[in-house]
C-alpha cells in the first residue's frame, strides 16, 4: 500500500519535471502557428506565415550561414587544440602544467560577458576589424574547456598498458598515438566536438560584442529582430531550431551512439 | 665474449622520489631459460621488468639484450614480447588484428602476416577466434591471444608481468601448464614476474627472489626451498617455523643452542659465523618436525602440548605449544595425527636439524 503510494508519487515527480523542462519549448512551438502578429498563448488561429517570414528574412539567412561558418571553425580548432592540450596534461610532466590547465579551463567560470568586452577592448586597441577571425578566436576560447574535459576523461579511460603493448610490438610514439590512442579517443572526440559545436552555435553574450553587421550570427540576429518586432517569427524560428537539434541528436545517437559520446557507458 | 645471454642487467639502479625501487641489481638470463622474478609487492620486480622492456630508464647501470646495449633504446626498437597483467589487448581491433599488429609494424608482407597470425593462433589453440573482438573472449582466451601477440614477432625475450593474476584459480593451473609447454616448444627466453611462490616454483628453471629492490637469491626452485640464502628467502618460500634462540656453545663439530629452557644441537656447518652467546633465529620447516609420544627418548626438541589441528587433505598441520608459550607447527602426512595426538595432550618433538637454517637475529 505504501509502496504503491510512493510509486505514484515518484511518477508524478518525474512527470512534473518533464513538464517543467518541456513546457517552454511546447509553448513556443504552439505560438509559432499563430495567425496574428502577436506573441499570444494559446493562439487564436492557425497559419504558417511566420515560418515563411523566418525562412525568408534576410538577416536570419545570413546569421545562420555566419553561425555555421563560425561554429565549424571554432569547434574544429578547439577540437585539435583541446586534444593536444589534454594529451599533454594527461600524459606528460612539465613545469607550468597546472597553470596551463587552469588557464585553459578558466572560461568555464569567467562570465561570457567579460570575455566579450575584453575581446572588444583588445580589438579596438589594436585596430582589429570585427571580422570572422575575431569571432572564431572568441568562440575557441569559450568552447576549448569542454573539448578538453571530454578528451581528458576519455584519455583517462585508456589503459596505459595498451600504449606500452603497442610500443613493445614495435610501434613508435607517433604510431601509438595514431593507431591506438586516436581510435580509442574517437567517441570522446566526437562528444567534445558535439558540445563545442552546440555551444558555439548558441553562444550569444560574448558574440554580441565581437560581431558586426556583416558577421552577426543567428542568436545575435534574433536578438536584433526581437528589439524591433514582437511577432511570432521568433517562435517559428525557435521551433525550427528545436526540430533541427532533435534531428541532429537522433542522428548522432543512431550513428555514433550518444551514450558513448557522453561517456555514460563504462570504459570496459 | 663468452656465453651469450638473452638479457644482461648490470648494476642497475632506479629510484622513485629518491627511494630506490631497483637497487644495484645484476642479472643474467640464459638463452631459452624460464626465469622468474619473485617477491612481495613493492619489491621492485615489476620495475626491473619495465627497465628491461624499456618503459623506464635506469639512473645507473647497463642493460643488454643479446649482447646489444639497449639501456637507452626505446621499447619499440628492443625486440621484446610482453604480456601484461590485464592482457592489454587492443579493444578496437579483432583478435587477428591484435596478433598481426607487431608484424605490421615490422612491415611483413600481408600474405606472410596472415600465415603467421594463423600459426600463432593455432599455437595457443584458438584458431577459430581470429574474427572476434577481445571483449567477446573469456579471460583465459584473452590471455592466450596476448601470448600469441607477444610470440608471433619472434622476440629475443618475452616478458610476462603477473599474467595469471586475473584468471580464476582452476583455470590458472591449466594456463600455467600450457605456458610452460609453449615456452619449451618455442624455446624462447622467458622472464616472468609473480608474487605467487607456487607459480614460480612450478614454472621456472631459475628464480630470482627479490626484496627491497635487491635480488636476495638466484637459484633453481629446489635450491631456494632446501638452501635459502637469507632469512627473507627462508620465510618467503614455503611454510616455515621461526624460532628465536641463543647460541650456547660452538665447536668444530657442532653447535648447541637454547630456547625456552630446551637445548638442542646441530652440525657446525649450519652455524658458521656464530659465536656462543649470540642471538639467532632457527628456521625449520613443518615437515621437518615430527611429533612423538610423550617421553620418547628420540625427542630432541623438548616436550610440548598439542594446541590445534589443521587438516589439509594430504597432511595435517599440528600446532604445539611449549611451556613458555611459543607455538610451532609440525606437519604429518595423512590424517592419523589427529587421533594420535589429541588436543591438550603432551607430546615429544623431534626436529630434523640437518634441514634447519640458522640466521642471525635481526
Amino acid at each position: 500500500m505504501r509502496d504503491k503510494a510512493l510509486r505514484v508519487l515518484y511518477g508524478l515527480l518525474i512527470a512534473a519535471t518533464l513538464v517543467y523542462v518541456a513546457l517552454p519549448s511546447f509553448v513556443v512551438v504552439i505560438t509559432a502557428f499563430s495567425d496574428k502578429a502577436l506573441l499570444m498563448f494559446p493562439p487564436s488561429g492557425f497559419s504558417l506565415k511566420w515560418f515563411e517570414r523566418a525562412i525568408t528574412y534576410e538577416d536570419f539567412r545570413k546569421g545562420l550561414a555566419n553561425g555555421l561558418i563560425v561554429t565549424a571553425w571554432a569547434s574544429g580548432i578547439a577540437l585539435v587544440c583541446g586534444t593536444l592540450a589534454a594529451f599533454a596534461i594527461e600524459r606528460f610532466e612539465f613545469s607550468g602544467k597546472r597553470v596551463l590547465e587552469s588557464v585553459l579551463l578558466s572560461p568555464l567560470v569567467i562570465p561570457h560577458f567579460t570575455l566579450g568586452v575584453a575581446m572588444l577592448i583588445l580589438a579596438s586597441e589594436f585596430n582589429i576589424a570585427r571580422t570572422f577571425s575575431l569571432v572564431v578566436v572568441c568562440h575557441v576560447i569559450l568552447v576549448l574547456p569542454f573539448v578538453m574535459r571530454a578528451v581528458y576523461v576519455s584519455l583517462k579511460n585508456i589503459d596505459p598498458a595498451l600504449e606500452r603493448a603497442a610500443a613493445s610490438l614495435g610501434a613508435s610514439p607517433l604510431t601509438v598515438f595514431l593507431r591506438i590512442d586516436l581510435p580509442l579517443l574517437a567517441p570522446g572526440l566526437a562528444g567534445g566536438w558535439l558540445f563545442a559545436a552546440i555551444l558555439s552555435f548558441n553562444e550569444f553574450t560574448a558574440t554580441l560584442f565581437v560581431t558586426g553587421q556583416r558577421t552577426q550570427t543567428l542568436p545575435v540576429a534574433m536578438y536584433t529582430y526581437v528589439r524591433e518586432y514582437a511577432d511570432p517569427t521568433m517562435a517559428a524560428l525557435s521551433s525550427m531550431l528545436i526540430a533541427a537539434t532533435v534531428l541532429f541528436l537522433v542522428a548522432a545517437n543512431r550513428w555514433l551512439g550518444l551514450e558513448r559520446i557522453l561517456s555514460i557507458e563504462h570504459a570496459r | 665474449m663468452g656465453e651469450t645471454f638473452s638479457v644482461s642487467v648490470e648494476g642497475v639502479l632506479k629510484s622513485f622520489d629518491g627511494t630506490p625501487a631497483v637497487n644495484d641489481v645484476s642479472l643474467k638470463v640464459r638463452k631459452g631459460e624460464f626465469l622468474t622474478l619473485l617477491g612481495p609487492s613493492g619489491c621492485g620486480k615489476t620495475t626491473l621488468l619495465n627497465l628491461i622492456a624499456g618503459f623506464l630508464q635506469p639512473e645507473r647501470g647497463e642493460i643488454f639484450i643479446e649482447n646489444e646495449l639497449v639501456t637507452h633504446t626505446p621499447p619499440y626498437l628492443r625486440s621484446i614480447g610482453m604480456v601484461f597483467q590485464n592482457y592489454a589487448l587492443f579493444p578496437h581491433m579483432t583478435v587477428a588484428q591484435n596478433v598481426a599488429f607487431g608484424l605490421k609494424m615490422r612491415k611483413v608482407p600481408a600474405p606472410k602476416i596472415a600465415k603467421r597470425v594463423a600459426d600463432a593462433l593455432e599455437m595457443v589453440r584458438l584458431p577459430h577466434l581470429g574474427a572476434r573482438t577481445p571483449r567477446q573472449l573469456s579471460g583465459g582466451q584473452q590471455q592466450r591471444v596476448a601470448l600469441a601477440r607477444a610470440l608471433v614477432i619472434n622476440p629475443k625475450v618475452v616478458l610476462l608481468d603477473e599474467p595469471f593474476s586475473a584468471i580464476d584459480k582452476n583455470l590458472r593451473a591449466e594456463m600455467q601448464v600450457e605456458l610452460k609447454q609453449i615456452q619449451k616448444r618455442v624455446g624462447i627466453t622467458t622472464l616472468f614476474v609473480t608474487h605467487d611462490q607456487s607459480e614460480a616454483l612450478s614454472l621456472s628453471d631459475r628464480i630470482a627472489v627479490m626484496s627491497h629492490g635487491r635480488i636476495e637469491q638466484l637459484s633453481e626452485p629446489a635450491q631456494l626451498y632446501r638452501n635459502p640464502a637469507t632469512s627473507f628467502v627462508a620465510s618467503f618460500i614455503g611454510d616455515i617455523n621461526k624460532l628465536p634462540c641463543r647460541l650456547v656453545s660452538v665447536s668444530d663439530a657442532e653447535a648447541a643452542f637454547e630456547f625456552g629452557g630446551i637445548q638442542a644441537r646441530l652440525a657446525a656447518s649450519h652455524a658458521e659465523g656464530f659465536s656462543p652467546g649470540s642471538e639467532a633465529v632457527l628456521y625449520v620447516r613443518p615437515e621437518e618436525l615430527t611429533l612423538l609420544d610423550a617421553g620418547d627418548p628420540a625427542a630432541n626438541f623438548g616436550a610440548a602440548t598439542v594446541d590445534t589441528h589443521v587438516y589439509q587433505g594430504t597432511h595435517v598441520d599440528v600446532y604445539v605449544r611449549y611451556d613458555d608459550g611459543r607455538v610451532l607447527r609440525a606437519r604429518h602426512p595423512g590424517f592419523e595425527a589427529i587421533e594420535r595426538f589429541p588436543a591438550g595432550g603432551r607430546v615429544g618433538v623431534s626436529a630434523n636439524l640437518e634441514r634447519a637454517f640458522l640466521f642471525p637475529a635481526s
